[in-house]
């Protein structure tokens, strides 16, 4: 009898996902994925960034709806259209921000939207009394009274946690929920994941974190480009076989780089540190050269040439143009300094949409076309024209508004703008991301042509292709820190990602 | 082989004429500007003292003053900032100038630039506030609001500064080739900002900065001095139309351009200026103020009671703005 009902428990896991299929315009994010999660069971969902986890969860909690395939709760067909009838469901998600109020007390966040009310008003005594045997379940014994706002990282986790609890969650969805946490919060977190492991809930614990993984999981899912690659057994497997799996994909594209000859350093950056970020972020970059920065979203690349270029505060570190040091306060400074960066938004950061693609051109070097301030319009035509020519910018005319225009070529103007300013040291902050393949190859080649003719490159991207394919030296960061340096022909996907994750 | 030239010369004349028309007709101001011209005549067929060469220009000497404040302002909402101080701005300056004209027997020029500087450095704190503090322009003016009227009821104990003499009555009620100097001053201040914004890198980094800040930032433009210099700017136009005014009316009212603002806004809105920024030119600004100021004649002219002016002024606002948005979206 016990054994038969285990059987059964097997045969229908909690939860089923079967041929799941989703499709964004251009991309397919989701192809033809399989997953299932058993209660009582920590299933690790794992896989480089834009892999297709996150799409994969929002389907399974309502925020997005699947293009095929079928969702079985117990093995009964699950119609899940919305947030509420997943929770309905009994699935709850705990967002890497979390969705509570920090102004209001714990209480009060535990119940919002479910006030217990008495005859009029609410019943606050209790509400208090009923958070207060929440928070026990998992082993929280503080004043309900006390504001989110005043609480540690990991208590709000647990708060989030109990919340879930609280309505009856069966499958709970962790995104990173120890990125923000102590080594000791991480701990208690992974003790109270246990707990609950007792209690039948199904946990999907979504990380970076290998050891945490091997810790707690009995299963590890791994993704890549929107397919289930492998479901391992959590004490079967290892780091570097999951890391295998994670970027197990064939550098089939050829990427357009040639030899250029690497001489003097240009840049020099020396223990840069930013308010409770980055930490003693050194390295330098050769004329010629061009520089990869791999690491997982949120490792601080952005972060590190934002700090650089004056649009964020230094700490602390130096900056040294051609051996002598620079003082960069604002972006202003920069500019001065012959350094170019290409901002990885490319909407908000990089261009002003409601301008032609003449003015997006020429914004940075507009000192340079004019007299007593006044613009030199023949000479920024001209200007326009040559780099409309020379990128193969795709535009009626100049007088193009820049919104109108396709994204690889918007991604072109965006780079025409620090051409036009003769920046010896060019920042790129994932010049390809969602550009077509033609103008990927184009500024591809356009990054080789650039480094031909002495400039400086630093390129931040997340494809690891490109990274390998691109870069003559690599660093890799991880947590606001510089992990390690690679040079081009000791790099594999392999050791970046080990060291980009752990 | 002349001729061939001469018709080369002449068709790439006729193309231009061709492409410049176009680009005139499908602006907004244009737009806008049939519309005035519509109102024009439908108020020349029906009310004849319409018609007449002094009412039209009484209507242009009237409108010229919110339309040097316009543009003042139109510079401000370009860069997605607001201006609530302009009332006030207006009454002080113009209460400042007349004084030290009057009180302090400085003569019409230094008195009335006196004024102008007490509009620049109330413009510039108000920067200042933006940009230094991090205020919101919505608050960092509001705040301005308040204290500059303060001020102008401080320094005059409430009382208004009569006994303007002809110097600086000049321009509020003087004449150049029979067209009254309001009107002369104004067309002046368009052109020169005409150029200023559609000319030199400035304005080009002005449009920029009201349609992407940060994009703007990023490419190494000191965005702060921008809004330093529009709010500043901004804060001299205020002047120069108080103290017209002021001149206008021949008394320094501590008490004037209560309300101000808001028509100043509205010239600039219904002008085709977006209040999330990057857009707006001068022509429109003109137009906008010129359409209220038709609006407000020929509500007199057909002797409707005057409590229903700022009614259809306030359609007019709502839509002027509905009809862009429609235009924008269709786009």
């Amino acid at each position: 009898m016990s054994e038969e009902k285990k059987k059964k428990g097997e045969e229908t896991p909690f939860l089923a996902m079967r041929g799941i299929y989703k499709d964004f315009p251009g991309v397919r994010a989701l192809d033809d994925v399989d997953f299932s999660v058993k209660l009582g069971e920590v299933m690790a969902l794992v896989g480089e960034n834009g892999a297709g986890k996150s799409t994969l969860m929002k389907i399974l909690t309502g925020v997005y709806t699947k293009d095929a395939g079928e969702i079985l709760i117990e093995g009964e067909d699950a119609q899940i259209v919305d947030s509420a009838s997943a929770l309905g469901l009994g699935i709850s998600m705990i967002y890497q921000e979390l969705n509570l109020i920090p102004t209001t007390n714990i209480a009060e966040n535990i119940f919002l939207g479910r006030e217990i009310r008495g005859r009029v008003f609410v019943d606050k005594k209790e509400m208090h009394r009923q958070a207060k045997e929440i928070i026990k379940m998992v082993g929280l014994d503080i004043d309900t009274h006390i504001l989110v706002q005043d609480l540690s990282a990991v208590q709000r986790q647990l708060i989030e946690i109990s919340k879930a609890l609280s309505v009856n969650a069966r499958l709970i969805i962790m995104d990173e929920p120890t990125s923000s946490l102590t080594e000791t919060e991480t701990e208690l977190l992974l003790g109270i994941i246990k707990e609950l492991k007792k209690k039948d809930v199904a946990i999907v614990y979504i990380t970076h974190r290998m050891k945490e993984i091997f810790e707690i999981a009995d299963r590890v899912a791994v993704m890549r480009d929107g397919k289930m690659v492998t479901i391992l057994d959590g004490d079967k497997t290892d780091t570097s076989e999951v890391v295998r799996h994670m970027v197990g994909r064939n550098i089939d594209t050829l990427f357009d780089k040639e030899e250029a000859p690497i001489t003097d350093v240009v840049l020099e950056v020396e223990g840069v540190s930013t308010k409770g970020f980055l930490k003693d972020v050194s390295f330098n970059v050769r004329r010629g050269e061009i520089l990869g920065f791999a690491g997982l979203v949120g490792a601080g690349r952005s972060e590190v040439m934002r700090a650089i270029f004056g649009i964020d505060k230094r700490e602390s570190g130096v900056i040294k143009m051609n051996g002598e040091e620079i003082t960069i306060n604002n972006t202003v400074d920069a500019l001065n300094n012959h350094i170019g960066f290409l901002p990885e938004d490319r909407k908000n950061q990089a261009l002003v949409l409601d301008l032609t693609v003449r003015e997006n051109i020429t914004l940075a070097c507009l000192k340079a076309l004019s007299k007593y301030n006044f613009l030199d319009k023949k000479r920024e035509k001209a200007l326009s024209e040559e780099y409309i020519e020379r990128m193969r910018i795709r535009t009626p005319s100049m007088e193009q508004k820049i919104k109108n225009l396709s994204g690889g070529n918007q991604q072109k103007v965006a780079i025409s703008k620090w051409l036009a300013t003769n920046s010896q040291v060019l920042i790129l902050d994932e010049p390809t991301r969602g550009i077509d393949v033609g103008s990927k190859k184009e500024i591809h080649t356009l990054m080789s042509d650039l480094a031909k003719q002495g400039v400086a490159i630093i390129m931040i991207s997340s494809e690891l292709p490109e990274i390998l394919g691109m870069s003559d030296r690599i660093v890799v960061m991880h947590e606001g820190r510089v992990k390690g340096e690679l040079m081009r022909e000791d790099a594999t996907q392999e050791n970046i990602m080990e060291m980009a994750i752990s | 082989m002349v001729d061939q030239r001469e018709q080369t010369v002449v068709e790439k004349g006729s193309n231009f004429l061709k492409k410049w028309g176009l680009s005139v007709i499908r602006s907004n101001s244009f737009r806008i500007f049939i519309v005035m011209v519509i109102m024009c005549v439908a108020m020349w067929l029906v009310s004849p003292p319409f018609r007449t060469a002094n009412n039209l220009l009484s209507v242009a000497k009237n409108f010229s003053t919110y339309a040097i404040a316009g543009i003042g302002v139109t510079l401000v909402i370009i860069t997605g900032g607001i201006d609530l101080s302009i009332g006030s701005i207006f009454g002080l300056t113009g209460v400042i100038a007349t004084m030290a004209f009057v009180k302090f027997n400085i003569p019409a020029v230094p008195a009335v630039l006196i004024g102008l500087i007490a509009g620049g450095l109330l413009g510039l704190i108000n920067g200042v506030f933006i940009v230094k503090f991090n205020l919101p322009p919505f608050i960092a003016t509001l705040g301005m609001l308040s204290i500059a009227r303060s001020i102008a009821y401080i320094i005059t104990k409430g009382y208004p500064v009569v006994g303007l003499s002809k110097g600086i009555l000049f321009l509020g009620q003087g004449e150049i080739l029979k067209i009254p100097t309001p009107i002369w001053l104004m067309v002046v201040i368009a052109i020169i900002f005409s150029i200023f914004l559609n000319k030199t890198i400035t304005g080009r980094r002005i449009y920029a900065l009201g349609g992407n800040e940060e994009a703007t930032k990023i490419s190494g433009i000191n965005t702060d001095r921008l809004k330093l210099l529009v709010y500043s700017v901004g804060g001299v136009l205020y002047a120069f139309s108080g103290i017209i005014t002021a001149s206008k009316l021949g008394v320094g009212q501590p008490t004037a351009g209560n309300g101000y603002e808001l028509d100043a806004i509205a010239a600039v809105v219904i002008g085709g200026a977006s209040l999330t920024g990057g857009a707006g030119t001068i022509a429109g600004t003109i137009i906008g103020a010129a359409i209220m100021g038709i609006l407000r004649n020929a509500l007199v002219l057909l002797s409707i009671r005057s409590h229903w002016q700022q009614f259809v002024i306030g359609w007019v606002i709502l839509i002027a703005v509905i009809l862009d948005q429609m235009r924008v979206a269709k786009k």
